[in-house]
């Protein structure tokens, strides 16, 4: 984004950039506010990231607080649960991409097939809703729609199996969190795939109905070869965020008999960080994710504008 | 498109129609469940598609419970605020920002973008709200997440993709920039403002994180924390106080009081959300078209 224009801070001479500061000052003064809060808010907790090389005293603050060099990283990196949680938080994330991907696009499709503009409305805004509603809730719904006398337990008894308590089963409890999140997310993620379908050009499959191919073959043929930069791009930009496996689901969903499968470093963090009071080492946790988050967005980006080209790339 | 239908697309459609309709049905059932059970009145029934029984005594109490509607307030209040200050900055700030002209557009634009890549993470930023005084006040709830560099972008975007003509006579005319923006670019930019303005309502009404950590008093709780608090925790402690006297479990089972609580919380989003769908969806094709 910030690439696209190469001319703007070049400086025309000291007494010409002057006199252009002083013709943009309104522009200067309107851009304040959003500056102010972005320093304060975003590069102060920026600078603060220095605590996880710090044993944090309260009274001292972060900037008095003494330094320790990487004790709170080798202290994370010889624990056997930080590999525990990295392994949790690789794993869930992973499984929502794998088998959460798919689905978007299927629905897509399907939709896209289906002539009655009623019926793929109220599909697709049905589809919607569930991104609009927090974890907190979709996490107490879901509690209650897996719980021991939920209905998938009844259903489950009515085929003759016997009841699960998913929600404290180790064996249950990842997948779970995959199934959730992709109810809740697939419809919302559908759109993207809508608009590109909309902007197949008609006569491609005009052509293919002369040529006497079926729905299928205009799929396969067509709609999917269509719609594979922006599945390409879909895929490598959730590549970014593969180390965020979701804290709002599984801080709402998780309980003590399946923390061992579904602690991931942002609840870790959460725990270590406010509830243990451990700033430094939460600190030193945290920054360890940002810091191959950041590592990730770069290469994920250099990636996209080699194989997609500038338009698709975040800059 | 075709006009000759042969069976095997009669049965390609059926098939289409029946999963969609199953996708239709799975995606409705779980906030179904909730209103069947939230109505019940023999909670020792298993409650899947019917209500068995029928009771509004959960609903009349949970209205009572006075959490519910003090959380109800703060939302709103939060989510007001929020989008009227945030969507403002958001304005400010993407309108220079979309002029390349800009001596230093380059560095405003990289500050901005670089939060995108790079965060403090958590505690910092616990660190700095309480540093600042803010833990336990309403603008702890405003100010941390008053924007962000997506909704800046999308803004400069779509300011950028105004054509130039457009304020060119107003600056003949001698109009400054802040009288151009107000009096001519923010009239024509109502689909990006109802866009970002949309989303960032819709973190406020959503969000609980913030709330749970920084805001103590009860009082100034959101409805999402008020909700987490009986769904999630379990902890129905302030609507047993209620019961003058009768143990809260002889009345009414705990899921059937957090059905209820569940139904109140999503029935107002299910009243606007028909209303402003489109614009949420427009919004991610104004995302999608870069500049």
């Amino acid at each position: 984004m910030a690439g696209h224009h190469g001319i703007v801070s070049r400086f025309a001479g000291g007494s010409g950039l002057r006199k252009r500061l002083i013709q943009y000052r309104v522009l200067y003064f309107m851009l304040l506010p959003g500056i102010v809060y972005f320093i304060i808010f975003h590069y102060i907790p920026m600078y603060g990231v220095t605590l996880a090389f710090k044993d944090f005293i309260i009274k001292e603050g972060i900037l008095g607080s003494p330094w320790v060099g990487s004790k709170h990283f080798e202290k994370a990196f010889t624990d056997p649960s930080f590999y525990q949680i990295l392994k949790n938080t690789l794993l869930i994330s992973i499984y929502k991409l794998i088998f959460g991907f798919p689905v978007p696009i299927i629905f897509a499709i399907l939709v896209n097939e289906v002539s009655s503009l009623r019926f793929r409305k109220a599909v697709q805004t049905a589809s919607y809703l569930p991104h609009f509603i927090s974890w907190v809730v979709m996490g107490g719904i879901f509690i209650m729609i897996f719980s021991f006398d939920g209905p998938i337990n009844e259903l489950i008894k009515l085929f003759g199996g016997n009841p699960v308590l998913f929600m404290a089963d180790e064996r249950y409890f990842r997948s779970l969190l995959v199934i959730t999140d992709i109810f809740k997310g697939f419809g919302w993620g559908s759109i993207i795939y809508f608009a590109a379908i909309s902007g197949i050009d008609p006569q491609l499959y005009e052509a293919a109905v002369i040529d006497g191919a079926g729905r299928w073959k205009r799929t396969t043929m067509i709609t999917l070869p269509m719609l594979v930069p922006v599945m390409a791009i879909m895929l490598i930009l959730s590549m970014s965020n593969i180390l965020d496996a979701g804290f709002d689901q599984i801080f709402n969903m998780y309980n003590p008999s399946v923390l061992n499968v579904s602690d991931i470093i942002d609840t870790y963090v959460y725990r270590k960080g406010l509830v243990e009071m451990q700033y430094s080492y939460s600190s030193a946790v945290g920054l360890f994710k940002s810091v191959i988050a950041l590592i990730l967005v770069l290469v994920v980006n250099r990636i996209v504008r080699t194989v997609g080209g500038r338009e698709y790339a975040l800059w | 498109m075709v006009k000759n239908r042969t069976p095997a697309d009669v049965l390609c459609d059926s098939l289409i129609y029946f999963l969609l309709g199953c996708i239709f049905l799975i995606t409705i059932y779980p906030f179904w469940n909730q209103v069947v059970t939230a109505l019940s009145s023999k909670q020792e029934e298993a409650i899947t598609l019917l209500p068995k029984g029928l009771s509004f005594g959960s609903f009349l109490l949970s209205l009572d419970y006075p959490g519910l509607w003090s959380g109800y307030r703060n939302t709103i209040l939060r989510t007001v605020c929020g989008v009227l200050l945030g969507t403002t900055v958001t304005a400010l700030l993407a309108y220079p920002l979309a002029k390349a002209q800009l001596p230093f557009n380059r560095f405003f634009t990289a500050l901005v973008l670089f939060t995108m890549l790079f965060s403090g993470g958590l505690i910092p930023n616990y660190l700095l709200i309480k540093s600042l005084g803010l833990i336990n006040t309403f603008w702890a709830l405003i100010l941390p997440g008053l924007t962000g560099a997506f909704n800046v972008f999308i803004m400069r975007n779509f300011f950028r993709s105004l054509p130039d003509s457009l304020e060119e006579s107003a600056q003949i005319d001698g109009a400054g920039y802040f009288s151009i923006f107000t009096k001519i670019i923010l009239p024509i930019s109502s689909p990006v403002l109802a866009t970002v303005s949309l989303w960032i309502a819709v973190a406020h009404w959503n969000a609980w994180f913030d709330s749970m950590i920084y805001i103590q008093d009860p009082h100034k709780q959101v409805l999402q924390v008020i909700l987490r608090k009986i769904i999630i925790e379990n902890n129905l402690n302030d609507m047993e106080r209620m019961t003058q006297g009768v143990p809260l479990k002889d009345l009414f089972s705990t899921k059937q009081l957090q059905a209820t609580v569940i139904c109140l919380s999503v029935i107002p989003m299910l009243i606007v959300y028909p209303f402003v769908q489109k614009y949420f969806v427009k919004g991610i094709m104004v995302g999608a078209v870069k500049g």
